[in-house]
């Protein structure tokens, strides 16, 4: 059973005593079932794929199957031919419809290679396997699918970066052909005295790491419909996207429209994980060429499609030495990281940035500095993934902090807590600024606190008993443990608006966007807490542009935070203005009122009441009479909360694993979180947060890598390849939650999205490492499969047991 | 479609209702029941059989709908997650499995739900008291990016749970 | 992506079908569908004409003729995994249906339709290995029965003929009381194997092993069988020095290798799976078993 501890509670009721008995809904905090689920558990969401539109046109994209080329001929009239086809845009016949070829850059950058984002179609030069060349538009998506298949391209393959290290080579290729050079860009970051701080440590250890790309892969791919209406030149455009207001306004741009008639919905969302994060060519390309045909258009990108044109995250190759003094205490870290952008740079720097400056995480760390080299390779682009950064960021720091352990001889959990972030020090400075130049503060936590749970959790001081005991068995189990931090909650703003209707319908719209996380519901026992209604009786739009104006969308685990802060404080604002109106209609103060399933009543006599619904009708106006005094029109507010700090989420993980000398099969037997993500709206829904980002954190630490060929062709393009955990490969998954309140917003909550994933890899390495002792391998990547293990095994000077025990360990099936 | 797109008429029964329908013979199952019936809820993942989404009862027993031609299904009981809720009341109403789910914060994006539910539609009428293990087992044919498989194995054992209390 | 398009044929008899593949242009024959379709959809085949066999009722079910047990070609994994005949006449067989994919692909896929993929790590093919299966091949007015070692030609290319249809997988059991084990190593519940061993032991009144098979899937181009190992086995009393003798036979098959599973490393769990299930094989030999002996069997735990 997950464990909870109490979080502290947020409005005051009303202070005449119910005559009832009746006390207010305490939404906040409620293990609330979702309001999302009767109808995705029916069969009835509507997925992107799900929208029925009449008489839709199907897109399908020709890729390409080059990692690097020049296309010398491209003959499009086998497929123009083809009954059911009706348009087939090559680049040229795309640019005519937009304002240019070239996507936006999704986050600004000043210091950024110029002409450095993708193309939306590409039919002159090809930089990576799955860039899209050429659109056609069918009847239907296997007639389109037909004629991509009679396109005739004639490419002269050109040479190909596959690696960040040979990108850096002298001599070698260029990874487009307008590249001014394969970096995209240099940067360093830091702060302290830090050669001061390596020339006076007692012990400085040196490691070079490697992260793996990997892959978002929500279960949903990303889609695209749009419809022109010629009448108003106004396109509606439903997508499978995490930001629907950035996808409005880079239509609008592309398009040449102005966002007056540009409106993006987002249906409900498959799973994001980061991937959706971005404006997509094919964002693009959909509404331009059903402007064009003045028919709706519909792409629904499939696996394959997804394996190489949605965006990877990594690889990284990090070259870092920490500086300890002799009893541990850290006094520096240094160091290179080697980052590997793809081919092409959609949406900025930001994963290489979170990276460099999330190494610290939750340590004191006096002197820091990490020169980022941010390497074009002919790959699939990259932007962040569950965890943007912090997750590689982690396991560096982790497996130094596990280096210096060993090396001195110190317990791995002492030595961190030697070196965590003490309560008293909170807010701590990191010294660092974000790329905005916000420095970065976190704002509250208690880390030793939060290892110290993990550990008794797991049993720590009883676990080399356990180790013992099993190695007398010819087992080999292993403990190991991670820190992570996540500074949440993102700025600058989102927005929130409730508005109740003279019907009395209660709408909550947000710029924020649902991807499945249950934001609806976490959103409406925000503003149920306030306005003392059942969640059922909210209704909650997410990435809608035509409901609300303004709104940033989901990512970096910021949507409970600031959207909501601002549902928190519209709900206020709401809940004020109908007893201020209640007061007036009902001739009783204030303080005598309450709200109740809709109404405001009279605590003492419950049966005198006015409904919200009332009161909004009163406050919609009657042309003429006058509102009640003191009170502007209607029964609605805008929340937009807004800030330029972070919440900062922290956790601890430890799990013991087993593994397997005779295969290499690891198996983890038990897996402990310990979280502090600050006040939990609804622990229930934290918890899966949790489990989620930890089973996509042992995908990444043991099965998920996304593999290239010294030719940059993808060699893990489906599901039996790229292996995601199944159920079978997952343990029960133990989650403790601790609750330090934040300061930084109204209502004290952390982000949880990511946090469950960041210290997944190192925890885990570290218990392989600690189970296989006996040969005193190191492991210096993620993932780590069992190929690797036992050529490590081979590799290291202690013979293997002799006897392989009977029961393996891992082996499918037992 | 194209003029010359070979087709053949098929005769199913499809959650109760029987259905006659002349269907592309390239098209399968999980691509009929979603395009030519609108029956929405079955959703396409990966096109190659791994994740699951498409998971349908064929006859009662689970099948991939993406890996089944429509054509084949002719003459075949057919039963997707729309039928779940059965007799359940309401517009919101959900069956005992369904109500499992929401119960036990079974599912988060909801995309890979209904090819599970079929799954353990399917266990649960073959084995009424399925432990752990058989759960886990059953689930390791479909992927879930959102819920860690935890709360839905809690989930199925809960139904599990909820029928034993009932008998 | 959608398949290419195609015209769907589903003949009623084995006849009809035999005559469809014989006169069609492009013909492919469907069966289970759990791996062809895949390759459809992703438009790595494109046949004129799909033969789709599931309505053969002829070519599906389970039997005993003679010493046989027989298995039509479109007899589903799910049968096989649920048959009472197989669990006690086929325990071998029973064991590794468990290793085949998902209950969701077992419930559609078929016996013939994996060997005639001929996946060299499936397990189906490894069992049919291990026996010696006979495959009973069909084309208009000819009927001939190959040795599974003759009808596994290569990499997933079995001896088939343009025009035949695998229409029985005969399996004669061993006698009853022998030992028997199927393991396999993958990275997931489900996936196919990198590496599967199936063992088949008898032995004699003395304690000594009269009859052996030992098999590997997914080392080589095919499932192969490892004679040395055999070899060693036979003879002996199946102590742990002959079970590590043996495995190590199995560690020197030749492997296939790729970047992503060296042959080193099919090797290696070839020896390490073999050292494993001779022991499990033994100990469920009822000679064995009645002896009540597993000092010098090799088990540890």
């Amino acid at each position: 059973m997950d464990t909870i501890v109490p979080a502290c509670q947020i409005i005051e009721p009303a202070t005449a005593a119910p005559a009832d008995g009746y006390t207010a809904r305490r939404m906040f905090g409620a293990r609330a079932p979702r309001i999302e689920d009767p109808a995705l558990l029916r069969g009835e969401g509507r997925y992107l794929d799900d929208i029925r539109m009449p008489d839709p046109l199907h897109a399908a994209f020709l890729r390409s199957p080059h990692a690097h080329a020049r296309v010398t001929r491209l003959d499009l009239s086998g497929a123009r031919a083809l009954p059911g086809v009706v348009a087939v845009f090559d680049a040229d016949a795309i640019a005519r419809e937009l304002t240019g070829l070239r996507m936006p850059l999704g986050f600004p950058s000043a210091t950024l290679q110029k002409d450095i984002t993708p193309w939306v179609l590409s039919c002159t030069e090809v930089a990576f396997v799955g860039e899209a060349m050429v659109m056609v538009v069918a009847e239907s998506r296997a007639i389109a699918e037909d004629a991509l298949a009679l396109i005739e391209v004639d490419f002269e393959p050109l040479p190909v970066v596959h690696d960040c290290h040979q990108a850096l080579d002298d001599g070698s290729p260029v990874v487009r052909s307008d590249a001014v050079s394969n970096i995209a860009e240099q940067l360093q970051v830091g702060f302290g005295e830090v050669d001061a701080a390596f020339d006076g440590a007692a012990h400085v250890f040196a490691e070079s790491l490697f992260v793996h790309r990997g892959a978002a892969h929500p279960m949903e791919g990303r889609g695209v419909l749009a419809r022109h209406d010629p009448v108003e030149d106004a396109i509606t455009v439903w997508t499978s996207t995490q930001m629907a207001h950035e996808v409005m306004h880079s239509i609008a741009m592309m398009l040449g429209m102005d966002q007056h008639n540009v409106r993006v919905i987002a249906p409900d969302v498959g799973g994001g994980f980061g991937c959706k994060y971005l404006t997509y060519p094919e964002e693009v390309a959909i509404p331009a060429a059903a402007r064009c045909l003045g028919r709706p258009v519909k792409w629904v990108e499939d696996r394959a499609e997804h394996f190489v044109s949605a965006i990877h995250e990594r690889d990284q190759y990090w070259d870092v030495d920490i500086a300890v003094d002799a009893d541990g205490r850290i006094r520096g870290v240094r160091g290179r990281l080697l980052h590997d952008q793809g081919a092409y740079t959609p949406q900025g720097i930001n994963l290489p940035y979170n990276a460099a400056t999330s190494v610290t995480g939750p340590y004191r760390v006096p002197a820091y500095r990490m020169d980022v080299i941010i390497c074009q390779t002919n790959k699939t682009p990259v932007i962040p993934v569950r965890g943007a950064g912090y997750p590689q960021a982690a396991f560096v720091m982790e497996r130094l902090l596990d280096r210096v352990a060993r090396e001195l001889s110190i317990d791995r959990a002492a030595l961190r807590l030697r070196n965590l972030i003490p309560p008293e020090k909170m807010p701590y400075d990191k010294g660092l600024t974000n790329r905005a130049g916000v420095r970065s503060i976190v704002d509250s936590g208690d880390y030793p606190a939060t290892q110290a749970a993990a550990l008794a959790r797991i049993d720590y001081d009883g676990f080399p008993a356990r180790q013992r005991e099993a190695r007398a068995r010819g087992r080999h189990l292993g403990l190991g443990l991670a820190n992570a931090v996540k500074a949440t909650s993102r700025g600058p703003f989102e927005s929130a608006v409730i508005r109740v209707s003279p019907q009395g319908r209660i709408d909550l719209y947000t710029g924020a966007l649902a991807m499945g996380q249950g934001l609806a519901t976490a959103l409406a026992q925000i503003a149920a807490e306030q306005l003392d209604v059942p969640l059922e009786m909210i209704h909650v739009t997410c990435g809608d542009t035509g409901r609300i104006s303004l709104g940033m969308g989901g990512f970096a685990s910021r949507q409970t935070v600031m959207a909501g802060s601002s549902v928190h404080l519209a709900a206020i604002e709401v809940r004020n203005k109908a007893l201020k109106v209640g007061e007036q209609l009902l001739g009783v103060p204030m303080d005598a009122l309450r709200l109740r399933d809709g109404r405001v009543e009279v605590v003492a006599t419950p049966t005198r009441f006015v409904t919200l619904g009332d009161i909004a009708r009163k406050l919609k106006g009657a042309p003429g009479y006058s509102l009640p005094p003191g009170i502007t029109p209607g029964l609605e507010s805008t929340g937009l909360f807004q800030t330029n700090s972070q919440a900062h989420a922290n956790a601890c993980h430890a799990c013991e694993v087993e593994v397997d000398p005779g295969t290499g099969a690891v198996r983890i037997l038990r897996y402990v979180a310990v979280h502090d993500s600050g006040r939990l709206v609804n622990p229930t829904m934290a918890e899966g947060q949790i489990h989620g980002g930890i089973v996509h954190g042992i995908g990444n630490a043991l099965f998920e890598k996304m593999g290239y060929d010294d030719e940059a062709q993808p060699v893990t393009g489906t599901f039996a390849d790229y292996l995601l955990p199944t159920s079978t490969e997952i343990p029960h998954i133990e989650v403790v939650f601790l609750e330090t309140p934040s300061p930084t917003n109204p209502i004290g909550v952390k982000g949880i999205g990511e946090a469950g994933t960041i210290p997944v890899a190192p925890a885990i390495v570290s218990a392989i490492e600690d189970a296989l002792s006996p040969w005193n391998i190191r492991l210096a990547e993620a993932p780590v499969s069992p190929v690797r293990l036992l050529e490590l095994i081979d590799a290291s000077a202690k013979p293997r047991p002799a006897a392989a025990p009977l029961t393996p360990c891992g082996a499918s099936g037992t | 479609m194209s003029s010359e797109e070979p087709v053949h008429t098929i005769a199913v029964t499809i959650n109760g209702k029987a259905y006659e329908r002349a269907v592309a013979d390239r098209k399968n199952l999980a691509d009929f029941l979603r395009q030519d019936l609108q029956l929405t809820g079955t959703h396409v993942g990966c096109e190659h059989g791994v994740c699951g989404a498409c998971t349908v009862l064929v006859d009662g027993v689970s099948a991939r709908g993406c890996l089944m031609l429509a054509a084949q299904a002719d003459g075949c009981t057919i039963e997707t997650v729309e039928s779940l809720a059965g007799d359940a009341p309401g517009p919101s109403g959900l069956g005992p499995l369904q109500q499992a789910f929401r119960d036990r914060h079974a599912l988060q994006c909801g995309f890979c739900t209904p090819g599970i539910l079929m799954s353990l539609t399917e266990l649960l009428r073959d084995d009424p008291s399925p432990d752990e293990e058989a759960v886990r087992v059953v689930l390791s044919g479909h992927l879930c990016r959102c819920t860690g498989y935890q709360n839905i194995v809690a989930a199925a054992l809960q139904a599990v749970s909820k029928a034993c209390g009932a008998r | 992506m959608k398949a290419p398009p195609f015209r769907y044929h589903a003949p009623r008899t084995l006849d009809e079908a035999l005559s469809l593949a014989a006169t069609l242009p492009g013909p492919r024959l469907l069966a289970g569908g759990q791996s062809l379709m895949p390759m459809l959809n992703f438009r790595l085949v494109g046949p004129e004409n799909l033969i789709d066999l599931n309505r053969v009722a002829a070519l599906s079910g389970i039997r005993e003729e003679g010493e046989d047990v027989v298995f039509g070609a479109m007899t589903r994994q799910r049968e096989i995994e649920y048959s009472p005949l197989v669990k006690a006449r086929l325990p071998l067989l029973a064991e590794a249906i468990q290793w085949v994919g998902h209950r969701q692909t077992r419930n559609r896929g078929t016996i013939g339709g994996s060997l005639c993929h001929l996946d060299p790590s499936a397990e189906q093919p490894t069992v049919a290995m291990a026996m010696d299966a006979s495959l009973v091949i069909v084309s208009p007015g000819r009927r001939r029965e190959l040795a599974m070692r003759t009808f596994a030609v290569d990499l997933m290319t079995p001896a088939l003929e343009d025009g035949e249809i695998l229409t029985e997988v005969r399996f004669r059991p061993w006698p009853p009381g022998h030992g028997w084990a199927f393991l396999e190593f993958a990275r997931r519940h489900g996936d196919y194997a990198i590496v599967a061993v199936a063992v088949l032991l008898e032995l004699d009144a003395s304690g000594r092993a009269s009859r052996v098979s030992i098999t590997l899937g997914g080392v080589a181009s095919t499932p192969v069988r490892v004679p040395d190992a055999e070899t060693r086995l036979l003879g002996s009393r199946v102590g742990a020095d002959d079970i590590s003798a043996a495995a190590a036979c199995c560690g020197r098959v030749e492997a296939l290798g790729d970047p992503q599973v060296p042959a080193w490393y099919r090797q290696r769990l070839a020896s390490t799976l073999a050292a494993r299930a001779i022991p499990i094989a033994l100990s469920r030999n009822a000679a064995h078993a009645a002896a009540g002996s597993t000092s010098d069997s090799g088990l540890t735990s």
